[in-house]
């Protein structure tokens, strides 16, 4: 989405969450919001918090204090299976396939809350049951056209390498349709050509299906390409907000993460 | 009241022959992160074997626990060769299964070398109550028990020591958090194993020796090895003073239900209820009282 | 060569996604099938039936559960054979109580019973996993056995502490009972283990049993697809007793005809059973039979070699075997720890290139 025609309603906004383990301080007192339909990235050193930031979005992690408000609704601490059934996806920073199963049934477990029928069908596999699995089926094979992994679709997923492992992990959080796509480091140990491959699609999956994405990279070049907008985290607290190019000139942010380039 | 001190008693002690066995599968745990099912059946050997040579080749007591010691180290080595190397990195679930095989080859081993007959094991350690204690405070507890203890107290200990002094100590504890990791700072994974399943099978002897003594050299004394599972859930499965702690608890439970509530329910409670408390605990704390808390990271 | 699959493509996802998409497959599968109800009645008899085939598919029953509840959903169970005898108990009182009901209706029903009791017992596996789970499972193993030992109302109050089997019969055969000719009984198990083993399958390759594999290889990702940890573990707690209690019913009520706790569905049931889906293969249907076929055959053909062949007494024999089970376990596990079902697929994945080498 360009600047221009960037809605304004917010789909999620954090009002001053602090979360401790320990005596460590992972997150204290962020604040932001998320707009429908824009990329959102959340940056800053390792250890900031960014990933906490999103355990907490979607309900691993349960804050100390503040709130968090979704699609409207204000909840003290968000738990994972609301955040699955109201359209709340993610990707992990180390990979959480399901190693036992194949790319294909990985992202039909995507598919899970979209299936309804109940175990005696299932037994069965005829009638109701056998119609949703090859609908959902239908579902799961778009997502897999999408992605460009139709030659694996039978892998087991422990034996992908690793770029291919990130893809189909996208792929299974795509599968539940989500309306607020957490990305937590897609990018992470790819090289150049799987960067640009990773960052199409997530254009793609923004402009085309309208998915509102909040992303943790560290890959300065594909996070001003990519966002509409940037929070910078440091050490659990707020170092900044706003647009990349607001970003990028500012003087705390360069300090704490950015660097000055020395030519 | 007298009697309640009695039970209570008779419970710790027990609870320290339970945590005898206990203590073999901390070892093995904490070195190898391996549950080693065998404990037991190691236990039944080691004193098999040493009734064995006491009998059959009239070998005097001393001697005899010297060559099953001997028996015990060289049994960990062909356990490391021919099982453990095999079997580095494999899912947990996988090793336990392996060790259920072992404690079946042992116990089949066990009955073909020494036979399947009951054996008396007459070691000199004192037998019948302890005057002193029934003399001087009217309570029965049999020297046997005392012995026990006593026995278990040092080799908590050596055991203590050696953990925590001894570079082979931190090398154990280094291989229980990571195979990989110890291997690739050059420590042997073969040679530490080898140690721990060696200590593990003295450890086995002496569980084997208390045991046997007390209750004669059977087949029934593998399944201690069952009752050693609840001790290692209150206790923590790395936790040396978790197994004597958790061994003590389960033992008195196990003696005061039996003794109070077993009459209504027509008794023979200790065949489950060691089980049951173990269960209760760890939905309170899945954990265990020592072990260490799991955090799982995403 | 044999396996190649040129030219056999499939054209809608309703063909990709049955049960056999190989066509060499389903020849296999109707051999199999024409081969259990046809040619196996014609020629068996009573040593083949009660020795083999009866454990070797009431096991197989058993098998299929406990590999639901650990090699699907990866929640280590210790507890088989006292699930086993919950089967076998329930389908007891049952036909003494209700004769008119039907033997069928009966083994089913005591799977529902088996099936309640094994969730409540897989409460704890939402707070506990892993050894602990499998130790909160002896807890189940032992206090069933207890159970069923001290409390005579189960036995109705037979001095003996044993139950037997009271005859019954289906469409006017005999299946129960000592004068029960083999063969029905034969058939009746392997009717039952055909219809359930398909529905097994079916699960597994629906949602339910990738929400299982989700729990078993990342339960807190599984989480965030939706899946409620709680139902899915419950679930398979609940089916796999199902399959375990009807098991232990047509182990007692079918195969011994006479049964008492302690001996018949101890401990080393358990471990029978957790033994048969670890060499089978866990995770796979076709594991279940296989592992059970293993460890029902195994042990005769070393008695008959033993005993019958080098003349080794009986006694020593029996230790023998022991020691043989034990050291097949660990070469399993050293060997091939995804078990014969693996073994398996590696033969039909070599014969796809036959004779070529790759």
């Amino acid at each position: 989405m360009t600047i221009d025609n960037l809605s304004t309603e917010v789909l999620l906004r954090v009002e001053d969450v602090s979360l401790n383990f320990g005596g460590v301080k992972a997150l204290d007192g962020v604040s932001f919001d998320i707009r429908k339909g824009e990329i959102r990235a959340i940056i800053g050193p390792n250890g900031a918090g960014k990933s906490s930031m999103l355990n907490v979005i979607n309900g691993f992690y349960h804050p100390q204090r503040g709130t968090i408000t979704y699609k409207g609704q204000t909840r003290n601490q968000m738990r994972p299976y609301q955040a699955a059934s109201q359209g709340i996806a993610r990707t992990f920073q180390n990979i959480a396939l399901f190693k036992g199963m194949s790319t294909l049934d990985n992202i039909m477990t995507g598919r899970n809350l979209k299936m309804k029928t109940n175990l005696f069908w299932q037994a069965l596999y005829i009638g109701p049951a056998r119609k949703e699995e090859l609908e959902n089926r239908e579902a799961a094979e778009h997502i897999i056209d999408f992605l460009d992994i139709q030659a694996i679709r039978k892998k087991p997923v422990g034996k992908l390498p690793y770029g291919l492992q990130k893809r189909v992990e996208l792929g299974r959080a795509l599968a539940a349709e989500p309306e607020l796509l957490l990305l937590d480091e897609p990018m992470a140990g790819m090289n150049s050509e799987e960067k640009e491959d990773m960052s199409r699609f997530i254009i793609d999956v923004n402009l085309e299906f309208g998915t509102t994405i909040a992303l943790i990279e560290h890959d300065m070049s594909v996070v001003m390409d990519l966002s509409d907008r940037i929070v910078v985290l440091d050490y659990g607290r707020q170092l900044a907000d706003g647009l990349p190019g607001e970003i990028r000139a500012n003087k705390e942010v360069i300090e704490a993460y950015l660097g000055v380039s020395h030519d | 009241m007298i009697f309640f001190i009695e039970v209570v008693l008779s419970g710790l002690m027990a609870g320290v022959m339970y945590s005898l066995v206990a203590l073999g599968f901390v070892l093995i745990f904490k070195a190898s992160g391996i549950f080693n099912f065998a404990q037991g059946v190691m236990a039944l050997f080691a004193a098999l074997t040493l009734v064995g040579f006491m009998e059959k080749f009239g070998m005097p007591v001393w001697l005899a626990i010297a060559g099953t010691i001997v028996v015990m180290i060289a049994l960990a080595w062909v356990i490391e060769r021919a099982m453990l190397r095999h079997l580095i990195n494999q899912e947990p679930i996988i090793l336990f299964m392996a060790t259920i095989g072992l404690a079946y080859v042992l116990e089949g081993l066990g009955d073909i070398l020494w036979g399947s007959d009951v054996k008396l094991l007459d070691l000199g350690i004192p037998q019948g109550a302890s005057d002193w204690m029934l003399d001087n405070f009217d309570i029965y507890i049999e020297k046997l028990e005392i012995f026990a203890a006593a026995t278990a107290a040092i080799m908590v200990t050596i055991l203590a020591i050696f953990f925590q002094k001894t570079s082979t100590g931190r090398a154990l504890r280094a291989v229980a958090d990571d195979h990989q990791a110890a291997l690739s700072v050059g420590i042997s994974l073969h040679t530490i194993w080898v140690i721990v399943w060696s200590v593990s099978g003295i450890v086995a002897l002496v569980a084997g020796i208390m045991w046997g003594s007390k209750s004669g050299v059977q087949f029934s004394l593998s399944l201690i090895a069952l009752k050693a599972l609840p001790v290692l859930i209150l206790g923590g499965f790395t936790s040396v003073p978790g197994a004597i702690i958790g061994g003590m608890i389960i033992g008195v439970g196990e003696k005061v239900a039996e003794v109070y509530l077993g009459p209504f329910v027509g008794g023979a409670i200790e065949n489950w209820f060691a089980y049951m408390l173990a269960l209760a605990f760890l939905l309170f704390r899945p954990q265990g009282l020592f072990g260490e808390k799991i955090i799982e990271r995403v | 060569m044999i396996y190649r699959e040129t030219g056999q493509f499939k054209d809608s996802y309703s063909d990709d996604q049955a049960l056999f998409p190989i066509a060499q497959d389903r020849y296999v599968i109707y051999a199999v099938l024409f081969v259990t109800f046809v040619v196996v009645p014609m020629l068996a008899n009573e040593y083949w039936v009660n020795a083999i085939l009866l454990p070797f598919l009431i096991y197989s029953l058993a098998a299929l559960g406990l590999n639901i509840l650990t090699g699907y959903c990866g929640q280590v169970s210790l507890g088989t054979g006292g699930f086993m005898a919950v089967g076998a108990f329930s389908v007891y009182k049952l036909m003494v109580a209700f004769p008119e009901l039907g033997f069928i209706p009966l083994v089913i029903i005591s799977g529902f019973i088996t099936a309640a009791v094994g969730t409540l017992f897989g409460l704890p596996s939402l707070r506990i996993k892993g050894f602990y789970l499998a130790v909160a499972t002896l807890a189940a193993q032992f206090f069933l056995v207890w159970l069923f030992n001290k409390v005579g109302w189960f036995v109705n109050y037979n001095a003996t502490g044993m139950i037997t089997s009271p005859p019954m019969t289906l469409f006017g055969v005999l299946i129960t009972g000592p004068q029960a000719p083999p063969v029905a009984k034969y058939l009746l198990c392997a009717t039952i283990v055909a219809i359930f083993a398909l529905a097994a399958k079916n699960l597994a390759r629906g949602r339910l049993g990738r929400n299982w594999m989700a729990i078993r290889d990342m339960d807190i990702a599984a989480e965030l697809i939706g899946v409620r940890p709680l139902m899915a573990k419950l679930s398979a707690f609940a089916v796999s007793s199902f399959y375990i209690g009807m098991a232990g019913a047509l182990y007692f009520a079918v195969w011994l005809g006479s049964a008492e706790p302690t001996e018949a569905f101890d401990i080393n049931q358990s471990f029978l059973v957790l033994f048969m889906i670890i060499i089978g293969g866990l995770g796979s249907v076709l594991g279940s039979f296989l592992g059970a076929a293993f460890l029902v055959i195994m042990p005769i053909l070393l008695k008959n070699i033993m005993v019958d062949g080098f003349g080794t007494n009986t006694a020593l024999a029996a230790h023998i075997e022991i020691m043989t089970i034990g050291v097949l376990i660990i070469a399993f596990l050293i060997v091939e720890p995804h078990g014969l079902a693996r073994l398996w697929r590696i033969a039909k994945e070599k014969m796809r290139l036959w004779p070529f080498p790759y």
